[in-house]
């Protein structure tokens, strides 16, 4: 009961060049699920295909290989205005998601054509400006203003605002704060323990931060080069590794009060 | 203007010395004061890093200290000693075949397009180590010395023969390292040197940072980093920039914080321990302010909690302990 998203054997081989072709194996035989008002949290190195798997989640991507049920149904049985209705994306990069030629109203205002019925200028007004309150920012500091002025942090907040006036089911946090500041990271990071506690919210959340994974997230998979390794419960994945790579990975996570014997 | 020393006289054992050094960004934009008023003095056998938050100058301070600005960013005022030289009053020719050549050795940023990307890299090797030291040894010859030099940082010598597209993030960045200090400069400084590097790429940089100063290949590192948790690791020194100034330095910045910033900062890190998920985190409200026409008084005032009156009037003093300084009215 309550499996929001089920993952079941997914793959999928990049292939590359005409006549003499090169295969890379970016996602192997990967399968987990994510319940409702879940944070999952999906954990590698750079290369080991956590992005792709965001991905393909996002209907961004086809899968070589392999099924991806939400709510029971088959993703691709969707429409996709009603898909992504009900998943939703942060990306990494902040700079890069908005238009620097457009207020952040724009972007904003955009998402509301994925709703059968548009609202009217003013109640779209309304709507953010509540979701801006929910989500502890304050609505007449930000509306109307360039992506330029405002911080990286905050820019992170209000992709994260724009995806809850279409109220998704699932959000896919592809590594939304490697490049907030650390001040500003634990704001992102509250934002989505909350919204999983008030709202329902399932996330999948992708990063390569074990320390991030570990406050954010209820059960976590390691993946090394296209596997996963190791899942389970952040606690005792974290705390009580048995894979090998996971305890390497683990011992290169520099403490913040000791100091390696090197 | 004082004079520039000559090569002769070297009084003092710091091997960078920065004094009221400011430097600015002049444009259409008006003036910002990017690195405005700070100090800082690395002796031999020092690891020092500066950590801040992003837009606080930290990056600006690395061009302005080797002499390499882009061309918005100005020399105000101060000096900066390189070993006895000021950088800012010497010549560019002196600058750069004394400086620059023999003496510092400086990373940027964005290292992972600073290899030729149409040239192996032991082609790029040679290139390099001819205009540094002004020989004119064969590739063959240069390829010679960068096997041993490799070697004794543990590294792979099959990648000279490779492309740099060939190599991962992590040998990349250790190739580059590697290859800076092969004219064996004596202070090697490093700007964001594991931002793009997952763990274990990042602690084996770290290790080979460490290795080249013991190997006493260099004598001195200044690590710029947003990372504490990797400059804690790195360094034996931490200085604390806000809004281009240094608030705070010293050995153990890490363990007991003194400026209210500092403090934020710490509070805001997530360290991998049992404790991280149960205690709640906070971020620092607000946000650096406008450094074109920065606040009088504490620049840190709007986002602190410990704020006084005389914070909005007059500038922090610089408050000395030993080792240690910080920069707030709450010490005084």
């Amino acid at each position: 009961m309550g499996e929001l998203l089920e993952i079941e054997n997914l793959a999928k081989i990049y292939i590359s060049g005409y006549v003499w072709t090169e295969k890379k194996v970016a996602v192997d035989d990967v399968s987990f699920s994510i319940k409702k008002s879940e944070i999952f949290c999906l954990v590698g190195e750079s290369g080991s295909g956590k992005t792709t798997i965001g991905n393909i989640v996002l209907r961004l991507l086809k899968p070589t290989g392999g099924k991806i049920l939400l709510d029971g149904r088959d993703i691709y049985s969707y429409d996709k205005k009603t898909y992504w209705r009900k998943v939703q994306v942060v990306f990494q990069d902040p700079y890069s998601s908005f238009n620097f030629f457009y207020t952040i109203d724009k972007p904003l205002d955009d998402a509301f054509n994925l709703l059968e019925n548009r609202p009217s200028k003013v109640e779209r007004k309304k709507i953010i400006r509540t979701i801006f309150k929910k989500i502890g920012m304050n609505p007449d500091e930000i509306m109307g203003k360039y992506p330029h002025q405002l911080s990286g942090g905050q820019m992170q907040r209000i992709l994260i605002a724009r995806s809850f006036i279409l109220y998704p089911e699932l959000l896919v946090a592809d590594e939304p704060t490697s490049m907030v500041d650390a001040s500003t990271r634990v704001a992102v990071l509250n934002e989505l323990l909350r919204l999983k506690e008030e709202e329902k919210l399932s996330v999948l959340f992708i990063t390569h931060d074990l320390a991030q994974a570990y406050y954010i997230g209820d059960r976590i998979a390691i993946m090394q080069k296209g596997k996963i390794v190791e899942s389970g419960l952040v606690e005792e994945v974290i705390f009580k590794p048995k894979h090998p790579y996971t305890k390497d990975l683990i011992k290169s996570v520099p403490p913040l009060y000791e100091k390696w014997k090197l | 203007m004082t004079v520039p020393k000559t090569t002769g006289e070297k009084k003092d054992k710091d091997l960078l010395l920065v004094k009221d050094f400011r430097g600015y960004y002049r444009g259409i934009f008006g003036v910002v004061h990017a690195v405005d008023g700070v100090s800082l003095q690395v002796g031999e056998g020092e690891r020092v890093g500066v950590a801040g938050e992003s837009g606080c100058g930290k990056s600006s301070f690395a061009q302005l200290i080797t002499g390499t600005t882009t061309p918005l960013l100005h020399y105000e005022s101060g000096e900066v000693r390189v070993d006895g030289y000021d950088i800012w009053k010497i010549s560019p020719e002196v600058l750069r075949k004394k400086v620059k050549c023999e003496l510092i050795s400086y990373v940027p940023q964005a290292m992972l397009n600073s290899l030729n990307p149409v040239k192996k890299v032991k082609e790029f090797i040679a290139d390099m180590f001819r205009d540094r030291t002004g020989c004119s040894y064969s590739v063959k010859k240069v390829c010679e010395i960068a096997t041993e030099h490799f070697e004794r940082l543990n590294l792979d010598r099959s990648v000279l023969d490779l492309y740099p597209y060939e190599l991962s993030g992590g040998m990349m960045q250790r190739s580059i390292i590697a290859i800076s200090t092969m004219t064996t400069p004596k202070l090697l400084i490093t700007d964001e040197p594991t931002s793009a590097l997952d763990v274990s790429s990042q602690k084996r940089v770290i290790k080979m940072m460490i290795d080249i100063q013991r190997k006493g290949i260099i004598k001195s590192i200044v690590c710029i980093s947003h990372d504490i948790s990797v400059l804690n690791q790195l360094c034996n020194r931490i200085v604390i920039m806000y809004a281009g100034e240094f608030v705070e330095s010293g050995e153990d910045v890490i363990k007991h914080p003194l400026h209210p910033y500092t403090k934020a900062l710490m509070d805001s890190l997530l360290p991998l321990e049992r404790e991280t998920k149960y205690k709640p985190l906070l971020s620092i409200p607000g946000v650096v302010p406008d450094l074109r026409n920065p606040p009088h008084g504490c620049r840190f005032r709007d986002r602190c909690e410990k704020r006084m009156e005389v914070c909005n009037v007059e500038d922090p003093p610089e408050i000395v302990k030993g080792k240690r300084m910080v920069k707030c009215w709450l010490y005084k």
